[in-house]
């Protein structure tokens, strides 16, 4: 199993899915609560949108999720016998009695939502800095259209890491829909950033069959240039550069790129637990903006291979699990990126044991 | 953002060979990529060969 590494941010949802409902998410074994607070300036219209709240997700009364309770403005009430949260985890209310235990409150999550996600911060809050959050502008950019969604997969999270970094299972797992025969056969260029924590895998084809996912989004026909960068910034955030344009179609001179399709893929990577992941996925283009069928197709056909790579590793994880302790693998080629973002995990994973303290700060009684 | 500390491989179009540069500039190339990331982790053990030294992995 690939170890957790905390002190760090995760996408825990996209900015969407947290509002006036409570949402509850496990990350890294953390059960957290999410909502949004009451937009301000609702009463003239005006309104913002509302922060989000990350509060852990049980009561400290006896234990109940807070995600299945509801809220009374921006307070939480426990479902079960009312305890009542503010957005900082502090306990403003129990029933029958005026006084409030001190203890009683729950852990509130750092949480920042940038680009169209939501970050919470897993770890010791004092070492929160919002700055270091990779970016992802596109998915909050209007001249791209996105499609996307999650997926949550029955499989420790660095299968998932693994699936991304090696993308020439495409040409087996997803083949007829993303995969051709180049991807496999064309070599990859593996860069390792170690102080940035960035794992760059890029493959260049220069000459490779469309797949239909391009074919009948960029309306191609006949062969193409296809470029796949990747940038991995661990542990969480992985982001595909597709770039596809008609055989030989290169970027000018000064950089510009006019005659080619810009495709950015991004991938959230969040553990859940030891055996899940939270697979998030999301699809930007910067051409056919606002043709429906295009945007539908996009996000249809990507959620099947979605789930091609689901069903993949789910099965894989079952296979696994089945293996005795100390089981071998065989590395070649086409996993230097994967292995690369193997090795910097374990470093994040013991570089967040060295310095975390408890970030749950409830103990049983 | 890049650092300073970048290492690169580079699987050879044509053949089944990997090569490696580390950040201080040394370089292998090898078949196995398990064994030159080690090599290269190592930085800086045995990265200032002699130039008639540096060669491919056995």
């Amino acid at each position: 199993m690939t170890a957790f590494a905390r002190n760090q941010w995760y996408v825990a949802a996209y900015g969407r899915e947290v509002g006036r409902e409570l949402l509850g998410r496990t990350i890294l074994n953390e059960p957290i609560a999410f909502y949004r607070t009451e937009p301000d300036g609702a009463e003239d219209g005006a309104a913002s949108t509302g922060t989000v709240v990350a509060l852990a997700d049980r009561c400290v009364h006896r234990r109940y999720p807070l995600s299945a309770s509801r809220l009374d403005g921006d307070n939480v009430v426990c479902g079960y016998h009312g305890f009542t949260y503010d957005t900082s985890g502090t306990c403003v209310f129990v029933p029958g009695q005026k006084r409030v235990p001190r203890t009683a409150r729950v852990a509130s999550y750092p949480v920042v939502e940038q680009d169209s996600l939501v970050w919470v911060w897993i770890g010791d809050p004092a070492l929160a800095d919002p700055a270091v959050i990779p970016r992802a502008p596109w998915l909050a950019d209007p001249r791209w259209t996105t499609v996307g969604g999650m997926e949550p997969i029955d499989a420790g999270y660095g299968l998932l890491v693994d699936n991304l970094m090696d993308l020439s299972h495409e040409t087996y797992l997803h083949g007829g829909y993303i995969g051709t025969p180049e991807v496999a056969e064309t070599p990859i260029t593996t860069e390792v950033d170690e102080g940035a924590g960035i794992v760059r895998v890029s493959r260049h084809m220069d000459d490779a069959d469309c797949p239909p996912f391009y074919a009948r989004s960029t309306g191609i026909e006949g062969r193409i240039t296809r470029w796949q960068d990747i940038e991995y910034h661990a542990p969480c955030l992985y982001l595909l550069h597709s770039r596809i344009a008609p055989v030989g179609v290169l970027p000018e001179a000064d950089g510009s790129d006019p005659n080619a399709f810009h495709v950015e893929i991004t991938y959230a990577i969040t553990p859940s637990t030891d055996r899940t992941v939270y697979d998030f996925w999301a699809v930007s283009r910067d051409f056919a903006q606002d043709d429906d069928e295009v945007t539908t197709f996009l996000h249809d056909f990507n959620r099947t291979v979605v789930r091609q790579d689901v069903d993949a590793l789910n099965l894989l994880q079952q296979a696994l699990d089945t293996e005795r302790e100390g089981y071998q693998e065989l590395s070649i080629n086409i996993d230097t990126g994967g292995l690369a973002a193997r090795r910097i995990l374990a470093r994040l994973a013991a570089e967040g044991e060295r310095t975390t303290t408890p970030s749950t700060a409830v103990a049983a009684p | 953002m890049n650092t300073a500390e970048v290492y690169r491989i580079d699987w050879l179009p044509g053949t089944d060979v990997l090569h490696g540069v580390c950040h201080c500039g040394a370089e292998r190339s090898a078949e196995d990529p398990v064994e030159l990331w080690q090599w290269m982790l190592a930085h800086p053990d045995g990265h200032h060969l002699a130039p008639e030294q540096k060669g491919t992995i056995e």
